[in-house]
């Protein structure tokens, strides 16, 4: 349903660029949040992208699941994308968030809505706490530095401190600690509904805050580090920000996910959850406003359903050369990240301008070179006139 | 436009002799989405040395990389007529080419014979006899660490590298930038006995040291060539001479000042634009 | 004393384990400033390879005696093409992008241990060996079991023959170059991707012959072995500093005995948290780690 609206409207926009049409085209984001909004009173069956209906609970399970890694890919660009960190322990901000909560409420007997603010404070600050620690160092060592305190977060939570975390097991919670209306099939739109809240909300921090004037040194820092050095200002505070936006939005994905799937599990420490968000944000294009968030809702859709198509009847014929692989979702998807890396830099967020491109460049290689602004016009004619000049000079002696 | 002006400006088949050993033609260098070079030509003549100068950040050291292919170029760079742009640096280097840069690139962690060991190609017996005759220093130092050495040492591992080979054309990269006047005056003339025999592209700050072996020279400013002629008929006119390199007297022979050249050239390797 | 033999043994025998992995990776990254997150995948290679043919696939190979030698080194091969394919094929391409680079990396190793789970599935698998590398030696009144001896010595051999080949070699002489300045060797006429290549290869036969070892080590094989060992290879080569062989070495050993002295006297588990927090705290003391090469 929606991907027919956005289509039509699309497809009108490029040839009209009347203003009305114009104005609706920038407006889109709205309307696709309306509608997906709408989506739990939606009966439509899409045969192939879920399997039952839209409204149906298995399909809205899997549709916040999607939405929630939309979003957490979404905050995880802040680093890699705006700022240029590439931290590799992202996970440990999320699992801060989903098990401190966890443990408020069922250790501490915290009420739901206290432990939901304490853990997602807890994530903020230890995300400040470790961040101050690991932006000392910079380039490749403020990576090991991140991936060692996920990892050593991961061995904390795998030790079972205290019965806390449950171990290898993880930890659900149990009945009675989760208000009714968040527990239970019957209540998944609400899930949805809070998914789709927390992916809102992570778009317009990042929008907000990458527009503001702390985003723009953000930008700076990614380009260059020492002239924003230069400049005065000190990178240190701004990508420590940065790092506490980022970790502040995971810790309360980490939440959402508590609640959409009614418990913490180790998984979302490991060293492969944060390199799986990298994965999600460089296949939907690194530094976009809706690559991300693209690549987050790809990827989990893929990863989900790759699985069910590996077990289906028509794979299971196949010989094992070509089945094995197809009922590795992980194998196809780094397949294809490593793919997406080599032959689309930008990811599938830069898609759209590469077709544009390559139909211009059919329509009349010649012509449109020709009529198109060099991108970058080395020099005012006055002064290659200048060289031609001396040139001349230099060929009649 | 500078296709047109590739087309018109490069010979298609110029002899060996009687031309220049190199010719670049319409270079043009973009670093980080700026262009540092904006179409330089520069000949360099094959014998005797070619200085190029230009003022701090004019693209000198750029253009000496550039035609290395150690910065990403295009344009055209025309060793004794074969197109070079597009070969592989170590292809073209293995060409003929001695290289000693700005920053000398001695590798401070190996040994001054190992960094020596490191320019022999394999394709001719090194020429240790003369490099050693010219730097006795760097036989009786040979095993030790390069890093240990001094500036001026360092200097002599550097243009020893490119005396090693047989090379058809040696670039020299301020040479004598940051050494002391005894050291200057030493470097001077080794690469003065150089040029004797093989052809050098010289760029250089210090103007005496340009007076006493230039033969030729270029000037360039803000990524383009302003300039080229004999060299003394542009040091014998002060005006030109303030004008193109905003020198306003003929200096003294002293150390000439150690600023940062470009910013392009700065960063000795790629490494440091690797941001991982 | 039984028990301190014993554990400085059994730290060593595991450090003997890091430095397999991380020599290789220091290399890569000092050589290309490639942080190769496939290495883990590497390993796990090497070790389904041995796996394979000491399982009595390979005809000539088997559990016992020359028949695991065979097995061995059948694993160090595939490993090294795997590493070779790897460079080639997925590095290479992404030259003058370095960050890319490690972005195609991370995406063989989550591929890689997937394809081998696809193929054996995700349970361990025992791992076959000689009868003699399962049992234990007396060694200063501890009985030490072998292959803790045998992970030594095999790490002692590899650290030896890469030192060689560094200090003797020309194609040596230009990787430690490459580490100084890559750029500096093409511009004195030396082709530095052959070089590439060629540390590509050495890291992955070290890495293979780690997981073979590490199959005797642990006793089985499973698909996520690389990458957990991967972290503490990363964490040598931080502490080792980057491009350093003997600073690996150096850095594999006290990791090593850090981990299991910890683990013993401490509450398990901490040993391997007490590791990742040294390496944190080291970066930030001394972000060019012992050696002083920038991490």
């Amino acid at each position: 349903m929606s991907t027919v609206t956005d289509t039509a409207t699309r497809a009108t926009a490029p040839g009209a660029g009347g203003s009305a049409v114009h104005r609706l085209l920038r407006r889109w984001p709205v309307g696709l949040f309306v509608l997906l909004f709408l989506l739990p009173y939606c009966a439509l069956e899409v045969p192939v992208l879920l399997d039952g209906p839209v409204g149906s609970a298995g399909s809205l399970q899997l549709l916040a699941t999607c939405l929630l890694f939309g979003a957490l890919a979404t905050g995880y660009d802040l680093l890699l994308g705006r700022t240029g960190l590439l931290s590799f322990g992202h996970a440990l901000y999320f699992a801060a968030g989903s098990y401190a909560t966890n443990t408020m409420m069922q250790e501490a007997g915290l009420p739901f809505g206290l432990s939901v603010v304490l853990g997602l404070v807890f994530g903020v600050v230890l995300a400040v706490l470790l961040g101050s620690v690991s932006l000392r160092v910079t380039g490749i060592g403020f990576s090991m530095v991140t991936l060692a305190f996920a990892q050593a977060g991961s061995i904390v939570v795998a030790r079972d401190p205290g019965g806390f975390t449950g171990g290898e097991e993880g930890r659900a919670v149990a009945a009675g600690f989760l208000p009714s209306s968040l527990v239970g099939i019957d209540n998944t739109a609400n899930l949805y509904w809070i998914t789709l809240a927390f992916l809102g909300l992570t778009l317009a921090v990042v929008h907000l805050t990458t527009h503001s004037p702390t985003g723009r040194v953000w930008e700076g820092i990614k380009e260059n580090e020492r002239r924003v050095e230069v400049l005065g200002l000190r990178p240190y505070a701004y990508k420590l920000v940065a790092f506490t936006v980022a970790g502040g939005l995971a810790a309360l994905g980490g939440i959402v996910h508590l609640l959409l799937t009614g418990g913490s599990t180790p998984h979302t420490t490991s060293s492969e959850f944060t390199l799986s968000l990298l994965v999600m944000v460089v296949l939907g294009g690194s530094g976009t406003r809706w690559g991300p968030m693209l690549g987050g809702i790809l990827y989990t859709w893929a990863d989900h359903r790759l699985g069910d198509v590996a077990n289906s009847a028509a794979v299971a014929d196949l010989p094992a050369v070509l089945r094995v692989p197809l009922s590795q979702p992980l194998f196809l998807l780094g397949a294809l990240f490593v793919i997406v890396v080599n032959v689309l830099p930008g990811g599938l967020a830069a898609l759209p301008g590469r077709i544009r491109e390559a139909r211009a460049a059919r329509r009349g290689a010649g012509k449109d070179a020709r009529d198109a602004p060099a991108p970058d016009a080395p020099a005012p004619p006055d002064a290659d006139t200048d060289t031609d000049t001396d040139t001349k000079e230099r060929h009649t002696p | 436009m500078s296709p047109g002006r590739t087309a018109r400006t490069v010979p298609t088949a110029r002899p060996a002799e009687g031309g220049p050993l190199l010719a670049v033609r319409g270079l043009r260098v973009l670093i980080g989405g700026r262009h540092i070079l904006h179409g330089v030509d520069l000949d360099v003549a094959a014998q005797g040395v070619t200085a190029l100068l230009g003022r701090n950040g004019a693209g000198k050291t750029t253009t000496v990389r550039g035609v290395l292919g150690l910065v990403p170029r295009t344009g055209s760079v025309l060793l004794d007529g074969e197109e070079t742009v597009g070969l592989a640096t170590h292809t073209l280097v293995r060409r003929g080419i001695g290289y000693a840069p700005e920053d000398r690139g001695v590798f401070a962690g190996l040994t001054v014979a190992e960094n020596l060991r490191l320019a022999e190609r394999g394709d001719g017996e090194p020429d240790y006899a003369l490099v050693h005759e010219l730097f006795p220093e760097l036989l009786t130092r040979a095993r030790q660490a390069a890093g240990t050495l001094s500036g001026g040492q360092q200097q002599m591992v550097a243009i020893g590298r490119t005396l090693l080979n047989g090379n058809r054309l040696i670039i020299a990269d301020e040479p004598t930038k940051g050494l002391a006047p005894k050291v200057v005056t030493e470097v001077t003339s080794v690469l003065e006995r150089a040029a004797e025999a093989v052809p050098v592209l010289l760029v250089e700050q210090n103007l005496a040291m340009v007076r006493r072996l230039a033969t030729h020279c270029a000037v360039l400013a803000d990524g383009r060539t302003a300039h080229q002629g004999p060299a003394a008929a542009l040091l014998g006119d002060p005006e030109a001479t303030r004008r193109l390199l905003g020198v306003g007297r003929a200096p003294s022979p002293a150390i000439p000042p150690t600023t940062a050249d470009d910013a392009a050239g700065a960063g000795r390797s790629d490494r440091t634009e690797a941001d991982l | 004393m039984d028990t301190v033999v014993l554990l400085t043994l059994t730290g060593l025998g595991l450090g003997a384990l890091y430095f397999l992995v991380a020599s290789g990776l220091s290399l890569i990254f000092g050589l290309m400033d490639v942080l190769n997150f496939a290495h883990g995948a590497l390993l796990s290679v090497g070790a389904y390879a041995t796996w394979w043919a000491a399982s009595g696939h390979l005809p000539g190979a088997g559990s016992g005696g020359l028949g695991f030698v065979l097995a061995v080194l059948f694993g160090v091969v595939v490993g090294t093409l795997a590493a070779i394919v790897l460079e080639l094929v997925v590095v290479r391409p992404l030259y003058t992008r370095p960050r890319e680079q490690v972005l195609a990396t991370v995406g063989v190793s989550l591929a890689v241990p997937a394809l081998l789970s696809g193929i054996w599935g995700t349970d361990p698998l025992t791992f076959p060996g000689p009868e003699a590398l399962k049992s234990t030696v007396g060694v200063l009144g501890a009985s030490v079991p072998a292959n803790r001896l045998v992970l030594i010595a095999a790490a002692v051999l590899v650290w030896a023959g890469l030192k060689l080949f560094l200090d003797r070699t020309r194609h040596g002489l230009v990787v430690r170059a490459g580490v100084e300045d890559r750029a500096m060797v093409t511009a004195l006429g030396i082709d530095v991707r052959k070089a590439f290549t060629l540390v590509f290869a050495i890291g992955g036969a070290a890495a293979a012959l780690g997981g073979a070892l590490g199959g005797l080590y642990f006793g089985s094989v499973d698909p996520g072995q690389g990458t957990s060992l991967l972290i503490f290879a990363f964490v040598v080569v931080v502490t080792g500093g980057m491009g350093s062989v003997t600073g690996a070495a150096v850095a594999s050993v006290v990791i090593g005995l850090v981990q299991q002295f910890a683990n013993y006297y401490t509450t398990a588990g901490l040993g391997d948290l007490a590791v990742v927090v040294l390496l944190a705290a080291l970066l930030l003391v001394r972000p060019r780690g012992l050696t002083g090469r920038l991490a």
